[in-house]
C-alpha cells in the first residue's frame, strides 16, 4: 500500500504521460509512438493500482487480465481493415460494459450516499454505452438493418424509458437490476433509429460515452487516474462528434431522432432517361480515355461506396498509372465519408496511398477549379452541389466538396439515386460529368484500361 | 473527496478537448480507437472493487463479476491499442517509400 500522497503524484504523472501520448498523435510521425507512450502509461497504471490495491498476487486478477489480453490480442491481428468501423464500436461496448460491471459491484460494496448515486449514474451510461455499441457494431456489420429503424411512437418510448431510469436512479439506485434493464433498452432505443450514413456521428458519440462512464465509475470507486482519463477520452468523443455534425451541418438531436423526412425525392421517369443515357454513355467513354491521358491535374473523391465495393487498391493503380503519365493526383476526402471519421483515410493508407496526397475538404476545395478531372468513387451527399443551392433540402448549408467545378467530372457509382440524403444529385446531369455506373471495382478497372 | 474528484474531471475533459483539436481529420480514426483503447482504463476501477471482493468478503458472483470486468476492460485496452497501432503503420508518406 502506498500513500495517498505517493498515489497522486504517480496518477499525476501518468495522465501527463497519456496526454503527451495523445497529443504526439497529432502529427503522422510522432503518432505510433503516442500510441504506445499512451499504451505504456495504461500497462503501469494498471501494476500501480494492483499493489496499491494488494492484489499482485490474487489469481482473479490475473485471470481476468490474462484472458482480456489474449482475446485482444486474437481479435486485433484478425480484424480487417474494412471491419473496423465495427471493432471499434464493439470495443467501445466492451468498455462500457466493464464500467456497467464495476458500477455493479461498487453499488454492492458501498453504504455511503454519494457513491451510491454515482455508482447508479455510472451502471446508466455503462449500460446504454454497451447496447448502443452493439447495435451500432451490428447495423456496421449488416447484421441489423443498415436504414434507422424507428418504431411506432420512438419519441416518447425514449422519453418515458429516460423518465423511468431518472426516478430509478434517484428512488432506487441500489435497484441493480430494474436500471441495468431499462439502461440496456434505452441504448437499443436510441442506436437503432441512427441510419448508417450517420453512423461516423454515433460511434464518436458511444465513444465519448464509454469514457463518461469510466470516469463517472472512477468517482464511484475515488480512483483519480480512471477519472482524469476518463475525462479526457469524454471530451475527446464529444470534439469528434461536434466536428462530424459540423460537417454534415446537422444538429446532434437531428441525427439522434434519426426522423429524416426523407423519403427519396422523386427518382424520375428511369426508364425513358436510361435508353438516352446508354448512347451518351458510348458516345462519351471513347473520350473518358482522352481525358485521363491529358490531364495534368486529377483529383479522386472516394466515398462509402469505394469502401463497399473494395475499390482502393483498384483506385490506387489508376492513380499510379496517372501519374506515370506525369499527371498529379490528389485525394478529396470529406470529413464524413465513410462510417466512421477519417474512415477514407485508413482505407487508402492501407493500399499504400502515401498519405501526403491525402487533403481534407477546407485544403482543396478551392483546386478543384484548376483540376482537369474529379474522378468521384462511390460518393454522393458530400459532392452535391445542390447542398449549396436546394434551399429546404436536408443536406442545404452542409459544405461539401465541389467537384463540379473541375473540367470534366467522372462519376464511379453504384446508381444514380440519389444518396442518403435523399437529394437528387445535380452534378449527374452535369454537360461535364461522365457517369459510370456499376460496382467500383469494375468501373474503376474500366477507367484504367481505358487509356 | 467527489467534489475534487468530479472537478478533475472537469479539468481533464477541458484539457483533452484541447490538445485533442489539433489532431487533424487525417488521424481521426486512429485517434478514435485510441481514445477507444483508454476508456477501457476502467480496467483500474475493476481492478479496485475485485480488490474489495477478493479481501474483504469472499462472494461467488462478486468474483465472477470482478473477473468478467476486468476481462471485457482489458480486451478493450489491449484490442484498442493494438488496433490503433496496426493502423499507424500503415500511414506511410511519400519519402517513407
Amino acid at each position: 500500500m502506498i500513500t495517498n500522497t505517493v498515489y497522486y503524484i504517480i496518477s499525476a504523472v501518468l495522465v501527463l504521460g497519456v496526454l503527451l501520448g495523445i497529443s504526439m498523435m497529432s502529427k503522422v510521425k510522432s503518432a505510433n509512438s503516442g500510441n504506445t507512450l499512451s499504451a505504456i502509461c495504461t500497462l503501469i497504471a494498471i501494476l500501480v493500482v494492483m499493489y496499491n490495491c494488494e492484489i499482485l498476487t490474487a489469481w482473479q486478477a490475473w485471470l481476468g487480465l490474462a484472458i482480456g489480453t489474449a482475446v485482444g490480442v486474437v481479435g486485433a491481428v484478425k480484424v480487417k481493415m474494412i471491419e473496423m468501423p465495427q471493432a471499434v464500436a464493439l470495443l467501445n461496448g466492451f468498455g462500457g460494459l466493464a464500467s456497467a460491471l464495476v458500477a455493479i459491484l461498487t453499488i454492492e460494496q458501498t453504504s455511503k450516499a454519494f457513491e451510491l448515486y454515482v455508482g447508479a449514474i455510472a451502471l446508466v451510461v455503462g449500460f446504454v454505452t454497451f447496447t448502443g455499441s452493439v447495435v451500432a457494431a451490428g447495423k456496421l456489420h449488416k447484421l441489423l438493418p443498415q436504414k434507422p429503424v424507428v418504431w411506432k411512437g420512438h419519441s416518447f418510448i425514449s422519453a418515458l424509458v429516460i423518465a423511468a431510469i431518472v426516478a430509478a436512479v434517484v428512488v432506487c439506485p441500489e435497484c441493480i437490476w430494474l436500471i441495468s434493464v431499462l439502461s440496456a433498452f434505452f441504448g437499443v432505443v436510441f442506436a437503432i433509429r441512427v441510419g448508417g450514413a450517420d453512423m461516423p456521428i454515433t460511434i464518436s458519440l458511444l465513444n465519448s460515452l464509454s469514457g463518461v462512464a469510466g470516469g463517472i465509475a472512477g468517482i464511484a470507486v475515488g480512483d483519480v487516474l480512471l477519472v482524469a482519463i476518463g475525462g479526457v477520452v469524454g471530451a475527446s468523443g464529444l470534439l469528434l462528434t461536434q466536428i462530424m455534425c459540423r460537417a454534415m451541418n446537422r444538429s446532434l438531436i437531428s441525427i439522434l431522432v434519426g426522423g429524416k423526412a426523407k423519403k427519396p425525392v422523386a427518382v424520375q421517369d428511369k426508364a425513358a432517361q436510361e435508353s438516352t443515357k446508354e448512347e451518351t454513355v458510348k458516345d462519351e467513354k471513347a473520350s473518358v480515355g482522352d481525358i485521363l491521358t491529358s490531364a495534368k491535374k486529377v483529383m479522386i473523391v472516394p466515398g462509402y461506396g469505394m469502401a463497399l465495393a473494395q475499390a482502393q487498391s483498384m483506385v490506387k493503380t489508376l492513380a499510379d498509372k496517372l501519374e506515370a503519365l506525369g499527371a498529379e493526383v490528389k485525394y478529396a476526402i470529406h470529413p464524413v465519408a465513410g462510417r466512421m471519421p477519417g474512415h477514407m483515410n485508413v482505407l487508402l493508407c492501407e493500399v499504400d496511398v502515401p498519405y501526403d496526397k491525402l487533403y481534407e475538404m477546407d485544403a482543396i476545395n478551392d483546386e478543384f477549379s484548376q483540376c482537369d478531372a474529379a474522378i468521384i468513387i462511390g460518393a454522393n451527399d458530400v459532392v452535391n452541389p445542390a447542398a449549396n443551392t436546394a434551399e429546404g433540402t436536408p443536406i442545404y448549408g452542409m459544405p461539401v466538396l465541389s467537384a463540379s467545378d473541375a473540367k470534366h467530372v467522372l462519376v464511379c457509382n453504384f446508381d444514380d439515386k440519389p444518396g442518403y440524403a435523399g437529394v437528387p444529385n445535380p452534378l449527374y446531369e452535369a454537360p461535364n460529368t461522365i457517369m459510370m455506373l456499376g460496382d467500383a471495382k469494375e468501373t474503376v478497372a474500366e477507367l484504367i484500361s481505358s487509356f | 473527496m467527489g467534489i475534487v474528484l468530479i472537478l478533475i474531471f472537469i479539468i481533464a475533459a477541458i484539457v483533452g478537448y484541447f490538445i485533442i483539436n489539433k489532431v487533424p481529420t487525417l488521424l481521426h480514426t486512429p485517434l478514435m480507437s485510441g481514445m477507444n483503447a483508454l476508456s477501457g482504463i476502467t480496467v483500474l476501477g475493476a481492478l479496485t472493487t475485485i480488490a474489495v471482493v477478493v479481501k474483504d468478503y469472499s462472494s461467488v458472483l462478486g468474483t465472477i463479476i470482478g473477473i468478467l470486468a476486468i476481462v471485457f476492460a482489458m480486451v478493450n485496452v489491449v484490442g484498442g491499442f493494438a488496433v490503433t497501432g496496426r493502423m499507424l503503420r500503415m500511414f506511410k508518406s511519400k519519402e517513407d517509400k
